[in-house]
């Protein structure tokens, strides 16, 4: 129950730019929020917190989870019978799982997921997680790891969920080399990419997470891994503690981002920087038309990004380099250094990082620099909006398809949008502020 | 520990908040870790707040517990005063804070601000989101509310109140609020404070100076009437104004407080607030809603109110009454006894649904996860309580409250249902071709199969695409016509998802359809399909029937009495 505590900065090539790091109030996500996606991309996992009333609140709020009949997401919700002794905690939750399970006969993979409450409370939810995972074996295996927001922010609940199943990959002694893709992607660019990596001519790919908990891939000596997520550090270590080779790349953000993650992968399999530019020319033109489209709108703006989900770095990278937008200030949860080395290379000169955060200070800076556009939560964009600010939410970069070729000029629409808008309605606007 | 796939209230730590959020000058420092400023979003998102909520989160991390998180209260709180300058300051504790006991009241005393603090207790591993508001505005008014010089020093006291109860969040709060200063105005009374919307401290001081109180929503302003009851002998309304006989009764309780002659007042009102809902379900052309099967559910204000106003403004029958509120349980069972109905005490939604699918009624009236299930089970809905969707605050003054209120009531629930003609002609004409088992309901517009289509492929994209965009994507997604939801595939029976173990499920051996059967339930008009379909199959089982032939079905419609 150790704080995680961002991987340990390491020597970059040319001198590491300047970090603000604040420490305040935090306008982010805990890790839970991770569950709305994975439950999704893992389709035979249930995801039960063990936690409060607050950790359901905060699911069902951010997740919008009436939409769907029953979510495979649920909170076993402490109460003061659990805290005061009365009942033993630990059979109250074999006995919740027992009910869940009852239920939900189609479950395969079941995560205990940790809260603040049961961090707090020192509820050993590895040792449940073992003790049910016997249990049951023969219908679902059962893993842990913590989601809370004492240890995690938003995406780093993935990076702890992935780093979870990493234990459980097979081992395999297969004497060819493989990829393994980290890092949930929408199913339609997880395709996309993985058959450009084929096309290229890399044999065996796997991903992780897989689409089905039964299909977890196997680890051999010969798998070297591409992060397809810049949150995934305690993945890339659990990985990499396995004996898989990582592979530095940037993330396959923009056509540049998707050019450098697919030169890296093809780099490591000895395949030539030819062979890449072969394969992807169509693609990469598609991309190029894509932005070209919206650049006019974007070039020149200033762009100051609020920290969310650990992709600002790569996103700014991309804003930059691709749509010669100007990044004022990069906030970021946390900085990976080691896994953003390319990115933070190729942001421009004079950039302002910012790890942590002091929101207050943060909105201060904000509102001295005056951004043409904010790309922040979804607490602050209405209040950003009506003080006359143009604002982006960036939970939409965290759930919409933005990699690979094919949405690159999508996710360069996510930040016209706003501008076209308020175009659009400008007289409105006034009116509306007045 | 109780597995909660979805609640309908918050913490009690987010009632606060709802609080704060619509008062002025006050500020909520609360002890939290990081991701509880999710709570903010409801307020930003939901009800489109052009503010940030007035409340500072001490973002404890894992590193801080075995250091000084005290230290990190104190210096929030000191922060939040310099920066914000608040007339007055709440501090509590969100669950995880309430675990490591820093006692953020004792905390915020040693500040010695220049304001006052007001500590708030709030269990969160017992209560929930309205008991929270509810005490807070208690410990709000305890702490602020000044007692006049001598009672009868204030001149024309009786002729003021004050409105207690209206919180941001909450559902048409704006709106009753409105409507309430018109028919208060139209009586001929001075609103001295309204308690927490909009109310400064200063505000919540001056409370005493009021004749009496007017309690708009017994969950969040019950405990501070009684208190100024105690206190001050102030005494406060009971009616909800909800629905035309409500309103009048209200009218007259109020007018018994200020002593005032009832009669004249409620002409004064009717002038001033014109009413049609009462001459709508009196004209014939509403004969069709006599006995419509009507379930209920609801925090309990809106759950009684609707339930009443169902029964006795719209001649429909009251099938099903229930509330999450468990603070007003007995008051909910009192009413369902009245409708000689079982009352359902329950905050698990599974619960709800398979008592909705039990019931199989003409409208479902509840929350927006009732507009769920019902849309699930094909039936039509209308929404009538929180918890609170970004629908539940539409552009145009929507009240629930006074003779609007009612005209607003009428409209809502009125509309999913079949309009009277229309309902006789469809009955004649069942053969007609727009109305075969595959057609979806005309007055739902050529897009709903389509949207249908859409829905069923949504569960099985990953995080992909705005459909699946959780937070404002899906508050705005659903249905583009306002509250009053009706399923979009209303001829589909249940059709349960293969992860939805709430629909009622075919028992193993449970009766075949003949064919002749199959194709004579399909010349039932589609929007009482599902319930022949259902009833008949009910019917067979219950007698042993294999294979349901056109008689059995026919038995079964006699026997149901439809």
């Amino acid at each position: 129950m150790n704080a995680r505590i961002p991987i340990s900065a390491q020597t970059c090539a040319r001198p590491e730019p300047e970090v603000l790091r604040e420490r305040g109030q935090r306008e982010v996500f805990c890790g839970l929020t991770g569950i709305i996606w994975l439950h999704r991309k893992i389709q035979d996992a249930f995801f039960l917190v063990v936690g409060s009333r607050t950790c359901a609140h905060l699911l069902q709020s951010a997740g919008g989870v009436m939409i769907f009949a029953e979510p495979r997401f649920a909170t076993a919700i402490i109460d003061d019978r659990d805290l005061a002794g009365l009942v033993d905690a630990n059979e109250e939750l074999d006995r919740v799982v027992g009910q869940l399970l009852q239920r939900r006969p189609d479950i395969r993979l079941l995560f205990l997921v940790g809260s603040c409450p049961s961090e707090v409370i020192k509820l050993d939810l590895a040792r449940a997680a073992q003790r049910l995972d016997a249990q049951h074996r023969d219908s679902v295996r059962v893993l842990s790891y913590s989601g809370s927001g004492i240890e995690t922010t938003f995406t780093q609940g993935e990076d702890a969920c992935l780093a979870a199943l990493v234990p459980q990959m097979p081992p395999s002694h297969a004497p060819e080399p493989s990829l393994l893709v980290v890092g949930s992607l929408a199913d339609v660019v997880e395709d996309q990419l993985t058959g450009l990596l084929r096309e290229l001519g890399i044999a065996r790919i796997d991903c992780l997470p897989p689409r089905r908990a039964r299909d977890l891939p196997a680890l051999s000596p010969g798998t070297r891994f591409l992060l397809a997520q810049p949150f995934l550090g305690d993945t890339a270590r659990a990985l990499e503690a396995r004996g898989a080779q990582h592979i530095p790349a940037p993330f396959p953000l923009g056509e540049h981002g998707t050019t450098g993650w697919l030169m890296a992968a093809a780099q490591a399999f000895g395949i030539s920087a030819d062979r890449v530019q072969a394969v992807t020319a169509p693609a990469r033109a598609r991309a190029r038309r894509g932005l070209e489209r919206w650049k006019p709108l974007l070039e020149g703006k200033s762009v100051f990004l609020f920290p969310d989900s650990q992709l600002e770095p790569p996103l700014a990278r991309f804003l930059a380099q691709e749509l010669g937008m100007r990044p004022t200030e990069v906030g970021t949860p946390y900085l990976h250094r080691a896994l953003l080395a390319h990115e933070l290379q190729a942001l421009p000169e004079g950039v302002r990082l910012s790890e942590g955060q002091d929101v207050e200070r943060q909105l201060e800076r904000c509102r001295a620099e005056r951004p043409d556009l904010v790309v922040c939560g979804l607490g602050l964009a209405n209040p950003l909006e009506a003080e006359g600010f143009t604002t982006k939410w960036s939970i939409e970069l965290v759930f919409s398809p933005i990699q690979g070729y094919e949405q690159a000029g999508d996710l360069a629409e996510l930040f016209a949008r706003p501008f076209v808008r308020r175009e659009r309605i400008s007289a409105l606007i006034e009116e509306a502020h007045r | 520990m109780k597995l909660a796939l979805w609640t309908y209230e918050g913490p009690p730590h987010v009632g606060a908040m709802r609080v704060a959020t619509a008062m002025r000058d006050v500020h909520y420092v609360l002890h939290a870790p990081q991701g509880d400023t999710y709570a903010d979003l409801l307020f930003t998102m939901i009800e489109r707040r052009n503010k940030r909520p007035p409340v500072t989160y001490t973002t404890f991390q894992a590193r801080d517990l075995g250091g000084d998180t005290a230290e990190l209260f104190k210096r929030a709180a000191s922060e939040a005063f310099e920066r914000f300058k608040p007339r007055a300051m709440m501090v509590g504790a969100s669950c995880t804070a309430e675990l490591i006991q820093d006692d953020p009241g004792g905390l915020a005393q040693t500040l010695g601000l220049p304001i006052p603090v007001v500590p708030l207790e709030l269990p969160s591993y017992q209560r929930k989101e309205n008991w929270g508001a509810a005490e807070t505005l208690l410990q709000m008014v305890r702490t602020l509310a000044r007692a006049p010089a001598s009672p009868d020093a204030v001149p024309g006291a009786r002729l003021r109140c004050n409105i207690l109860g209206p919180t941001a969040l909450g559902f048409r709060h704006r709106d009753d609020l409105i409507e309430i200063r018109r028919l208060l105005d139209a009586i001929g009374i001075d609103v001295n404070a309204v308690a927490p919307w909009e109310a400064r401290p200063s505000d919540l001081a001056r409370l005493p100076e009021a004749g009496f109180n007017v309690v708009l929503y017994p969950e969040t302003a019950g405990l501070a009437a009684g208190w100024l009851r105690r206190q001050f002998k102030q005494p406060h309304t009971h009616t909800v104004p909800i629905g035309v006989q409500a309103t009048e009764a209200f009218i007259r309780e109020v007018c018994a407080l200020a002593g005032l002659e009832p009669e004249a007042a409620i002409k004064r009102c009717r002038r001033a607030c014109p009413g049609h809902s009462a001459w709508y379900s009196a004209s014939v052309d509403a004969t069709y809603l006599t006995g419509k099967r009507v379930f209920v559910f609801g925090d309990a204000t809106h759950a009684l109110a609707a339930a009443r106003y169902a029964s006795t403004e719209l001649g429909f029958t009251v099938v099903g009454l229930g509330t999450y509120s468990r603070e007003f349980a007995r008051e909910v069972r009192e009413a369902a006894a009245g409708y000689g109905v079982e009352p359902l005490i329950t905050d698990d939604y599974l619960e709800v649904e398979q008592t909705v699918a039990s019931l199989q009624p003409d409208l479902v009236l509840g929350t927006q996860m009732e507009r769920h299930i019902a849309k699930r089970l094909g039936l039509p809905c209308a929404v009538i309580s929180a918890p609170v969707h970004v629908q539940d605050f539409p552009a145009r003054h929507s009240p629930q409250m006074g003779y609007e209120g009612a005209n607003v009531l009428f409209d809502t629930w009125v509309h999913p249902l079949m309009m009277g003609l229309e309902e006789h002609l469809l009955g004649m004409f069942r053969d007609d071709f727009e109305f075969h088992a595959g057609a979806a309901p005309s007055h739902l517009g050529r897009g709903a199969s389509a949207r249908t289509a859409h829905a069923a492929a949504e569960p099985a994209t990953a995080h992909a695409g705005e459909s699946q965009a959780p937070s404002t994507a899906s508050w705005s997604a659903g249905n583009p016509s306002g509250e009053a939801a009706i399923a979009p595939e209303p001829i589909v029976v249940i059709e349960p998802s293969s992860n939805s173990t709430a629909t009622v499920k075919a028992e193993p051996g449970s009766p075949q359809w003949a064919p002749e059967a199959e194709r004579e339930l399909g010349k039932i008009p589609f929007f009482v399909r599902g319930k022949a379909r259902r009833n008949t199959e009910r019917f067979a089982a219950e007698r042993g029937v294999a294979l349901i032939t056109r008689d059995t079905l026919y038995e079964a419609k006699a026997h149901y009495g439809r």
